[in-house]
């Protein structure tokens, strides 16, 4: 019981944790909320759809996903950001508001508002053994994912030039420009990763229900949010805890709440984020205090 | 003065020539589109009277227009009709029966309240914080009529609502909207707001209490919301939760983004010119599923062109088609200047 619980809590939290991560880090540097964010699940997802026909192996498929997912973000960056940049913060929620509209509806006109079904590997289906606990074996997969991808993550922006020019951007916008760091690269760097969270995420999210659907997008979007409104808007490590926290709130209330109440679940979850924006609108985590963008 | 009152006759001229229009040409289509008109119209003005003066922009406005369709879905439903329609509702508002007229104001009022109650914390926020607040109240607002199926039916239709609303009465209210919303902004109150929104620190430190200011103009949005949701829900005559929420807060929000948040001239124009532009664009689009162009239905057209159009209007003039003047007062210096130079 006690070990379900945990993988439960451990697989929920890693895809939560990604998919907060990749929201943060647009937000982080820019004081954007990217509510387009979901629909770049939602092109990854497409693009399994579309590229299942061509024999390739899974694993390339599921790179040429990220890859379509990655240029999304970027496009997001030219379409709804870079004209409005200079604007006020509502102008750009507007229009990331807007370019997800356009997105969905795109998918919608040009390939089918029915649910489409994305090919899955073998592996995704199967279920394993753990200490008398039998589990689906992508459970363990997105724990593996989640491990991986926030230590590579970590390391990139500890370490590398451009983690260190972006930790510099969300610390100090205009300082960081005034010592050479190249805005629009910055930015744009910003949005890739996270279509490529958005990317990763969308595999392992679509390798639940095995479909995709033009609202998609939606349902992670809002894990994102409150994932990171929980753990610090402005805070990586925040966004990782706040992923983390969601999940094991969310698994918690599922195996202790009644069934009439349990439907009820998102109203609560969705009570506390106001409430902790009210005690703590920084969240749990402090991030630097910033908010300029040009 | 004299320019609030040209403003206002302009718009109001306007709105009694789609009225006009609409009852000489008696065609059954474009009374219903000029009646839809109307109800944005006063769900549009009642976005403006919040979004407009605080420059904060609301996502919780079309979960607030559920509310108050539900409330007065639940009121006026015939008696006969409710065992069927809602079976589990409570006895206490099982045994009620009001006139629409009745429910429309009760639904305006009962949002008011709702919003009154939840909202005055929410008022300390801004920016970002601010619209992922609201954001979050819709989706509790949604989540609550998904699944309250005493008062809403859960996630089915819900039907066998009156059906009470016609131009006459849609028009009406948008033009009381339309006095509503123009009297508040430049009423004290509104003048206090609009300065918070322009400068929230200046405001604060001149003695604006911010809270107080944004929660009067956040009842009477919502207050607007609710009646524009009950006149709706008294016109469509059947829905389910799924028209109060992320496609209907975009088409709202495009109208008021395009023609101008801050400007009542403005949300009045983008009313206008949206609902033409999408009962057009709607037009092509079953135009093409008759004659069968393509294999698979033609959806999202009207959705995607309102997205492009947003994105542009934001890029190329951020505030609007109006963006900070009313069309009054523009008119109004354009004659003085033109008396000055002869």
């Amino acid at each position: 019981m006690f070990i379900q619980f945990l993988i439960d809590v451990l697989s929920l939290g890693g895809a939560y944790a990604l998919m907060a991560l990749g929201l943060v880090i647009v937000y982080g540097i820019l004081k954007l909320v990217n509510f387009a964010y979901g629909e770049l699940i939602m092109v990854a997802g497409y693009t399994m759809y579309m590229v299942s026909g061509s024999g390739l192996p899974w694993l390339a498929m599921a790179f040429v996903a990220v890859v379509m997912a990655i240029v999304g973000g970027i496009a997001t960056d030219y379409v709804a950001f870079r004209p409005v940049r200079a604007k006020s913060v509502t102008a750009v929620l507007i229009t990331s508001f807007a370019f997800s509209t356009l997105l969905q509806n795109a998918a919608q006109l040009f390939i089918s508002p029915r649910p489409r079904t994305v090919p899955l590997p073998d592996i995704f289906s199967t279920t394993v053994q753990i200490a008398g606990v039998i589990t689906p074996a992508r459970n363990l997969i997105t724990i593996a994912a989640a491990v991986i991808l926030l230590a590579l993550f970590a390391f990139v922006m500890k370490r590398s030039i451009l983690g260190i020019a972006m930790r510099a951007a969300a610390t100090h916008f205009t300082m960081a420009r005034m010592l050479g760091v190249p805005a629009n690269l910055i930015i744009s760097s910003a949005f890739a990763i996270s279509g490529f969270f958005a990317g990763v995420v969308s595999l392992l999210w679509i390798g639940r229900i095995g479909t995709v659907v033009p609202g998609i997008g939606l349902e992670p979007l809002l894990i994102a949010f409150i994932a990171t409104v929980i753990g610090g808007m402005r805070s990586l490590q925040g966004a990782v805890l706040g992923g983390f926290l969601l999940a094991f709130i969310d698994t918690g209330l599922n195996y202790s709440l009644p069934q009439d109440l349990l439907k009820f679940r998102d109203a609560f979850t969705f009570s506390l984020v106001i409430l902790i924006l009210l005690w703590r609108p920084e969240g749990l985590m402090k991030g630097p205090a910033t908010g300029q963008r040009t | 003065m004299k320019r609030h009152v040209v403003t206002l006759a302009i718009l109001m001229s306007l709105l009694a020539a789609l009225v006009v229009a609409t009852e000489l040409t008696e065609v059954r289509l474009f009374d219903r589109i000029a009646t839809n008109l109307c109800i944005n119209l006063v769900l549009v003005l009642g976005m403006q009277a919040f979004m407009g003066n605080s420059g904060i922009l609301s996502f919780a406005h079309i979960g607030f227009m559920g509310v108050g369709a539900y409330t007065s879905a639940a009121l006026t439903i015939p008696l006969q009709m409710k065992g069927m329609a809602l079976p589990d509702l409570y006895p206490v508002i099982a045994a009620v029966e009001v006139s629409p007229y009745l429910g429309i104001v009760a639904g305006g009022l009962v949002t008011a309240l709702v919003a009154a109650a939840v909202s005055y914390p929410l008022m300390r926020l801004s920016d970002a914080a601010a619209v992922i607040t609201f954001f979050a109240l819709l989706v509790v607002l949604h989540t609550i009529m998904l699944h309250w199926s005493q008062v809403t039916n859960g996630p089915r239709t819900l039907f066998g609502i009156p059906k009470a609303t016609d131009l006459t009465l849609a028009a009406g209210c948008a033009a009381l909207a339309m006095i509503a919303a123009l009297a508040f902004k430049e009423s004290r109150i509104g003048l206090l707001l609009r300065s918070t929104r322009d400068d929230e620190t200046a405001a604060a430190a001149l003695g604006a209490s911010i809270p107080g200011l944004r929660w009067r103009a956040f009842i009477l949005s919502a207050l607007f919301a609710g009646i524009g949701g009950a006149l709706w829900g008294h016109f469509i005559t059947s829905f389910s939760p799924k028209a109060f929420y992320l496609k209907e807060t975009f088409v709202i929000l495009g109208m008021l983004v395009i023609g101008g948040a801050n400007t009542v001239s403005g949300a009045v124009v983008g009313t206008f010119m949206v609902t033409f532009a999408f009962e057009g664009l709607r037009a092509v689009e079953s135009g093409f599923n008759r004659a069968q162009t393509f294999s698979e239905q033609v959806v999202g057209l009207t959705e995607i062109t309102l997205a492009l159009a947003m994105i542009g209007i934001i890029a190329l003039r951020p505030g609007g088609i109006f963006a900070t003047r009313e069309i009054g007062a523009i008119l109004m210096r354009l004659i003085q200047k033109k008396r000055e130079s002869s």
